[in-house]
């Protein structure tokens, strides 16, 4: 009895070592981005594996999303009459929430777990300490780079995931279910604001790709250098960076959106 | 990947990221239909605004001719000042038109119209609507039911 | 520009000219003592090796050189300076005339042989294209893999890795280079060449080369003086003729490699009989 509260005593400590460790990474971290800035090179390699790649799945993730909204949304809102209100549902849930909230999910489970992975690896062979060794400090070389990708990429995936999201919608509620074109973009023009509501979702993206992409490189920098230790530290990338994708994205909701 | 395929495909993905940004913003959002050009100001009050607010759209004949820029209670004469803003192409509005808050549809949103009269002189920037009818409100409508059931039967 | 080298043979005449001066040293990690106010001494111009068995912190003691870990208690002076006491700068700069050879090459994976190699020159000079080319080939033709440049470290076997490292290392023409294991797991032809290497770089370019090890055999080929480490001391140091001869027991197992000596072969605990036929356990 009295071990398993020395071991959740245990547990806490660690915890709360991990996240202050974390803490002070991050603020190392943010300290060599003008480092990063410098290295034009670097940035876009990483824009390319980390932003590029991610793309497939983030279109086909939108458009399939969209498709459901449509579906979903028509069912509900027919049984009030309101079926022209279905290219504004459509537009507010992608652009508001779903888009940068699953965009964020999904980078963190395909880019996220190959960063902390391509570190983790560079620790376990040395790189990292060879770096050191030669006078070069990985933060600026290897890990800035990689964040300003990171939250670069971000809101681009964002916004192609809304954009095919609102595709995949139009082609549900027009060519599927028959609702009026005209009606569909009327409505989700006069309900959608630019500034409340699409600079808003950018802002979100922003901030979750600084988010995953911090404890992505975090992880992979921390990991113990063996096989297993990076792959348990990619499935503590997936897993932290998702809930804490939806816990900053509750804190945004509640500032942006409160009245 | 070479070194200009890996730019280029950075540089296409930026591209359409920036594209779906862009669409959204013309095609999503109100801002395609931002007003081109200069406004001018005109004021109303209500006895009650109903769900009328910033941004709700100002209509005439069922055209959006401008927004509400700004909704205030005002304590002296109690009841709530509205600011409208007008584009400029539409500055021929008889001094005798009125302004109704309606609903779009039933479960809609709340909007100003403006009906015109029939004076010779114009609104011009500044002045004050003086015609206007609240917005409808639905707790009130039931309540003289109740009551006219009570009078009546 | 790349400082001048001093020919080995004005230095290693002065047997006085420490370059590494290891005063005290006690170090803990995980809850065990790993070194227990060690003094150790590194000759300017010499190789120096480090015996030891695994686990014994050879590869810690090379990081407390180079600055990557602090001490717990004592003195680790490069040069005539505190390590632990230098800036972030003045470590930086220590370890631009210091190079390190990792156990596994530790070469940057994205990058080509040719790329590897002058990946210090990029970093930290500003040298025309032209002239970097000239240094890094020449550097590749000193170990070897002049031909193997556009190779990536992955479609590299484990004894050519080290060597383009040991290229790497040299490129900025340093003063020391620890190896870190460098003879670890080789097959005889690559073990031979990695010896070569290292004696070479110290005879020819007189660098200081401290190795960590525990093949007893190559090291003692190679080293001007040996110092075996073990349960966190020092227990013997000399030329290598000296440990050969040496009559500690401690020193005798481990460079007969006797399985069974002051490191017991069975692990501790209860005799045979108690387990047999005892209860528990």
């Amino acid at each position: 009895m009295l071990d398993s509260i020395a071991g959740l005593g245990r547990f806490a400590l660690r915890f709360v070592e991990r996240l202050g460790r974390s803490q002070l990474f991050g603020l190392e971290l943010l300290r060599a981005l003008g480092a990063g800035l410098a290295r034009p090179r670097l940035m876009v390699e990483q824009m390319y594996s980390i932003g590029v790649m991610s793309s497939l799945i983030t279109v086909v993730a939108g458009l399939f999303v969209g498709m459901v909204l449509g579906l979903q949304g028509y069912y509900t809102l027919s049984d009030f009459g309101a079926e022209d209100s279905l290219g504004q549902l459509v537009a507010l849930s992608l652009v508001r929430e779903l888009g940068p909230v699953v965009t964020a999910l999904l980078f963190a489970g395909r880019a996220g777990s190959a960063l902390t992975a391509e570190i983790g690896l560079m620790k376990a062979t040395e790189q990292l300490s060879a770096l050191e060794m030669m006078a070069v400090d990985p933060l600026r070389r290897v890990l800035a780079p990689r964040l300003i990708a990171g939250f670069l990429s971000m809101p681009l995936l964002a916004a192609l995931f809304s954009m095919t999201g609102v595709g995949g919608g139009y082609f549900v509620a027009v060519g599927l279910v028959g609702i009026d074109p005209g009606s569909f973009w009327s409505q989700m023009q006069s309900g959608v604001d630019f500034h409340d509501d699409i600079l808003n979702g950018v802002l979100k993206s922003v901030v979750f790709g600084a988010v995953v992409t911090w404890i992505s490189l975090f992880e992979g920098y921390d990991c113990i250098p063996t096989s297993e230790g990076v792959s348990r530290a990619t499935t503590r990338t997936v897993v932290h960076s998702s809930l804490a994708v939806l816990g900053v994205d509750f804190v945004l909701t509640a500032l942006m959106f409160g009245e | 990947m070479t070194n200009r395929g890996v730019e280029i495909a950075v540089g296409l993905f930026v591209a359409i990221g920036l594209g779906a940004l862009l669409v959204l913003a013309m095609q999503v959002s109100n801002l395609g239909l931002a007003e081109r050009g200069e406004v001018y100001r005109l004021t109303a009050d209500f006895d009650n605004i109903g769900g009328l607010k910033e941004r709700s759209p100002v209509t005439a004949a069922g055209v959006t001719v401008g927004r509400v820029t700004a909704v205030e209670y005002k304590m002296d004469t109690f009841s709530a000042r509205v600011t409208l803003e007008i584009q400029k192409r539409y500055d021929r509005f008889p001094m005798d038109t009125g302004a109704s808050i309606y609903t779009s549809g039933i479960l809609g949103e709340q909007y100003v119209e403006l009906n015109p009269g029939a004076e010779e002189e114009v609104l011009a920037d500044g002045d004050v609507i003086g015609l206007t009818q609240s917005a409808f409100v639905l707790e009130e409508l039931i309540g003289r039911v109740l009551l006219n059931r009570a009078e009546g039967g | 520009m790349l400082p001048d080298r001093q020919i080995s043979a004005n230095v290693s005449a002065d047997p006085r000219n420490t370059w590494v001066r290891i005063r005290g040293l006690s170090f803990d990690r995980g809850g065990y003592r790993i070194f227990d106010r060690i003094d150790i001494d590194i000759e300017y111009g010499r190789v120096t090796a480090v015996l030891g068995p695994s686990g014994s912190g050879k590869t810690t003691l090379l990081k407390l050189i180079s600055g990557q870990l602090t001490p717990g208690a004592g003195c680790i002076e490069v040069g005539g300076r505190v390590v632990h006491d230098m800036s972030r700068s003045g470590l930086f700069a220590l370890r631009r005339s210091m190079g390190m050879l990792f156990q596994s090459g530790a070469l940057l994976s994205d990058l080509d042989v040719f790329e590897n190699v002058a990946f210090p020159l990029r970093e930290h000079t500003a040298l025309p294209e032209a002239l970097v080319r000239q240094l890094v080939l020449l550097r590749l033709e000193s170990v070897g893999l002049r031909s193997a440049r556009r190779l990536l470290p992955s479609e590299l076997s484990g004894g050519m890795a080290r060597r383009v490292a040991l290229a790497r290392a040299l490129v900025l023409d340093p003063e020391m280079i620890l190896f870190d294991e460098p003879f670890t797991g080789q097959d005889p032809i690559s073990m031979g060449v990695l010896v070569k290497l290292i004696r070479s770089v110290n005879q020819a370019l007189g660098i200081t080369g401290v190795v960590v090890s525990h093949d007893v055999r190559e090291t003692l080929s190679i080293a001007d003086y040996v110092y075996v480490i073990g349960e966190g001391r020092v227990i013997g140091q000399g030329t290598p003729q000296e440990i050969e001869q040496s009559d500690s027991p401690w020193i005798r197992q481990f460079v007969q490699g006797h399985p069974d000596g002051p490191v017991p072969f069975h692990y501790p605990g209860p005799s045979i009989a108690d387990d047999l036929f005892g209860d528990g356990g």
